[in-house]
């Protein structure tokens, strides 16, 4: 509240706006937050000393992005949205990255309006310690549909990769066959949600247009991608006459161009079998370490899957998050 | 993918040696079919009130064209360019469909699928004549021709009772390998509307498939409706991944134990991955479905098939054998989408080692323990 403007604080308050909560992350849900990351009173991650001392200090972490899931996205009033993201990024800088030197965080933009995005991208991008666009995965359009372009090109520009966390705004059903009953199918189809826009932005012609530009996916599991890459590379050989401008293999463009949090990651039990898939991968700069924190991905400290390569657990800590983005790269050794 | 059968013909002659095969989804047309029109060959089965119907309002899917697929194709049909018989659609003459694909294929076991079949149209009652005249001209234009091939019960499936009741008075005829459901439904398959569906295939004692594509009306990604065809093509399997979500986590395989699925024509690269992460968010989430009592791998490796077209094609190749390994090699059934462009030939689909059982099982075994062939 401190951080809306008048008018719109005004309209909160007059209106009786609830908070913007989605249906996502319910409070309560053992996914939402780890048991031994609430406090007394049942809430994660309230405090930039609480977060230092769960999700910081037991990692060892230098620098930790925080990418703020608030429904500012899902409104359906677009300068609803745009206002709420303004004091979301102002709440970020004051009461996150002002309190501890680890933090950085990502830009919450309005998804609803690629114009106003971008005025909130420029806004926020002075400072440095914002080092990514964080958009979410399910919109009202497709991600690579050209509506959303502003927004690349303000990023490329600004040398921000674009974050794509799981979420949605609700304005389609939350699967592509219909609405799930269940919050438990919803989330396993967020892992089907960044497959297919990653299709769109393939398929659009983003990562052609905006050739410096890298597409971060957060939270969106990682297992799915190399069977999903020979799937589609299949169908490009045979129907890249449809989208000529698609040169490359798409598994080349996402070496070089996409980037995934190694929360979840969604691996099997047997520890052979996740070395023997990292083999799939088929590139050691895929992924970046991440927590997920608070959400419930793992116990203690084990956020790296047994079974990966001590060397490769070295770059996906340090060398790949720091290749990624460029404002990491000014403030860390 | 498109083969060139001038390249083939050396390779290709009828060879009584060669493996047996079962092809788990062909596609017959009837001639002069299409989404939206409905073929002469059907009148003979339509009632005069239908016949009408058809040939004023035509037939409405929740899509916006009158004739055609949503998404234009990468060629006409869908088909292959070498698969068209004189004059005809593809997939329309059985003697052209045995010349080019049946008999040099050493194709034992059939399943039919025909995809224009009224099913998902708009209005319940003409979708439920419609697939009652597919299932009667399968029988007379097929099946009862060549024995090799079996036909697909066909259903109203939105309307699930009427559907229930057409699958029952197909019960114990031995032409008919399988219910057919189409992927892109009202709401997720799983749910409690479709179940009448499921215990009559039960009863009956015949699997259902669910093959991509439909008409559910719901936007192609949770984010909205993509541009391309190339992004529907790829976006089956994540459409697949949700159907078989569903029926895990609404309880489907607890109350209907013995139902078999065979999910047809969508990958099956993804069903590894697709279980570890149902089992991991499962372990998490389980007391919101307390009505799962397994873990959702478990019920893929006890209810669920996967058929291979089109193929995922790593590089290098090995990979695939360890899709395989991780989902069950016995989870796998051939099938070559003929007379699509995407077409996979028996030679040459599966360029990985396998032992002879493994092979066996890929290519005829597995389709046996399902439909249950002599």
């Amino acid at each position: 509240m401190p951080y809306l403007h008048d008018m719109w604080r005004e309209t909160v308050v007059r209106r009786g706006l609830d908070e913007l909560n989605t249906i996502a992350y319910p409070a309560n849900s053992p996914l939402t937050a780890r048991s031994d990351w609430r406090d007394e009173r049942g809430k994660p991650a309230t405090t930039a000393e609480r977060l230092g001392k769960d999700a910081l200090d037991p990692f060892g972490t230098q620098v930790a992005i925080c990418n703020c899931l608030y429904g500012v996205q899902a409104t359906f009033s677009e300068d609803l949205g745009a206002a709420m993201a303004r004091a979301v990024n102002d709440w970020i800088a004051h009461e996150w990255l002002d309190r501890d030197p680890r933090l950085r965080a990502s830009i919450v933009v309005p998804q609803q309006n690629a114009e106003l995005a971008v005025a909130e991208i420029e806004r926020c991008a002075p400072d440095r310690r914002f080092v990514q666009v964080l958009l979410l995965v399910s919109g009202e359009l497709p991600l690579g549909r050209r509506q959303n372009w502003p927004i690349y090109a303000a990023a490329e520009r600004l040398r921000l990769p674009v974050g794509i966390h799981a979420g949605s705004t609700y304005r389609h059903p939350n699967t592509p066959v219909g609405w799930s009953s269940y919050l438990s199918e919803e989330y396993i189809n967020q892992a089907g949600a960044f497959q297919t826009q990653l299709t769109s932005l393939m398929a659009e012609g983003a990562f052609a247009k905006f050739p410096n530009l890298t597409f971060v996916l957060m939270e969106s599991g990682v297992t799915w991608l190399p069977g999903y890459l020979w799937r589609l590379t299949k169908f490009w050989k045979g129907l890249r006459s449809e989208v000529p401008w698609v040169a490359d293999p798409p598994a080349s463009i996402v070496r070089d161009r996409v980037r995934l949090t190694l929360q979840p990651f969604d691996g099997p039990p047997e520890t052979a079998t996740i070395t023997r898939f990292m083999e799939h991968m088929g590139s050691d700069e895929l992924l970046l370490f991440s927590t997920d924190y608070p959400h419930w991905q793992f116990d203690g400290t084990d956020a790296i899957p047994a079974g990966l390569d001590p060397a490769l657990a070295q770059k996906i800590m340090v060398d790949n998050p720091r290749n990624t983005y460029a404002r990491l790269r000014e403030t860390t050794q | 993918m498109n083969v060139d059968v001038l390249n083939r013909t050396g390779l290709q002659t009828p060879n009584q040696s060669k493996l047996a095969i079962a092809d788990c989804d062909i596609h017959p047309r009837p001639p002069g079919a299409g989404i939206g029109g409905v073929s002469k060959a059907l009148y003979p089965y339509l009632s005069k009130r239908w016949l009408e119907h058809v040939q004023t309002i035509g037939v409405r899917y929740r899509q916006p064209w009158e004739r055609g697929s949503a998404y234009p194709k990468g060629q006409p049909q869908a088909c292959r360019r070498d698969a068209w018989p004189k004059g005809d659609n593809p997939g329309s003459d059985l003697a052209f469909m045995a010349e080019q694909h049946l008999d040099p294929n050493n194709v034992a076991f059939g399943v039919l699928n025909p995809l224009t079949s009224g099913q998902g149209a708009q209005d319940p009652e003409l979708s439920a004549a419609l697939t009652h005249a597919t299932n009667e001209w399968q029988l007379a234009e097929w099946t009862s021709r060549d024995t090799r091939l079996k036909a697909s019960v066909m259903t109203p499936f939105e309307d699930a009772p009427t559907a229930a009741k057409m699958i029952e008075a197909r019960a114990g005829n031995p032409n008919f390998a399988q219910v057919l459901l189409l992927t892109r439904t009202a709401e997720p398959l799983g749910q409690r509307r479709y179940w009448p569906i499921y215990q009559a295939a039960v009863e009956a004692n015949l699997p259902v498939g669910i093959h991509a594509f439909g008409y559910g009306g719901s936007a192609l990604t949770s984010g909205g409706w993509p541009s391309y065809y190339l992004e529907e093509m790829v976006g089956h399997a994540q459409c697949q991944q949700a159907v078989l979500t569903s029926l895990i986590f609404e309880g489907v395989f607890e109350r209907f134990p013995t139902l078999k699925i065979v999910l047809i024509e969508a990958g099956f690269a993804w069903a590894a991955s697709h279980a570890w992460r149902m089992d991991r968010q499962f372990a998490k989430l389980r007391k919101e479905v307390p009505h799962v009592k397994r873990q959702p791998s478990e019920y893929m490796r006890s209810n669920v098939w996967f058929t291979t077209q089109p193929v995922e094609e790593p590089e290098p190749r090995e990979h695939l054998a360890d899709a395989i390994e991780w989902m069950g090699w016995d989870r796998v059934l051939f099938a070559t989408d003929y007379p699509h462009w995407d077409f996979d030939d028996p030679a040459h689909a599966l360029p990985i080692k396998m032992t002879e059982a493994q092979k066996r099982g890929i290519f005829l075994e597995n389709a046996r323990a399902v439909y249950g062939f002599a």
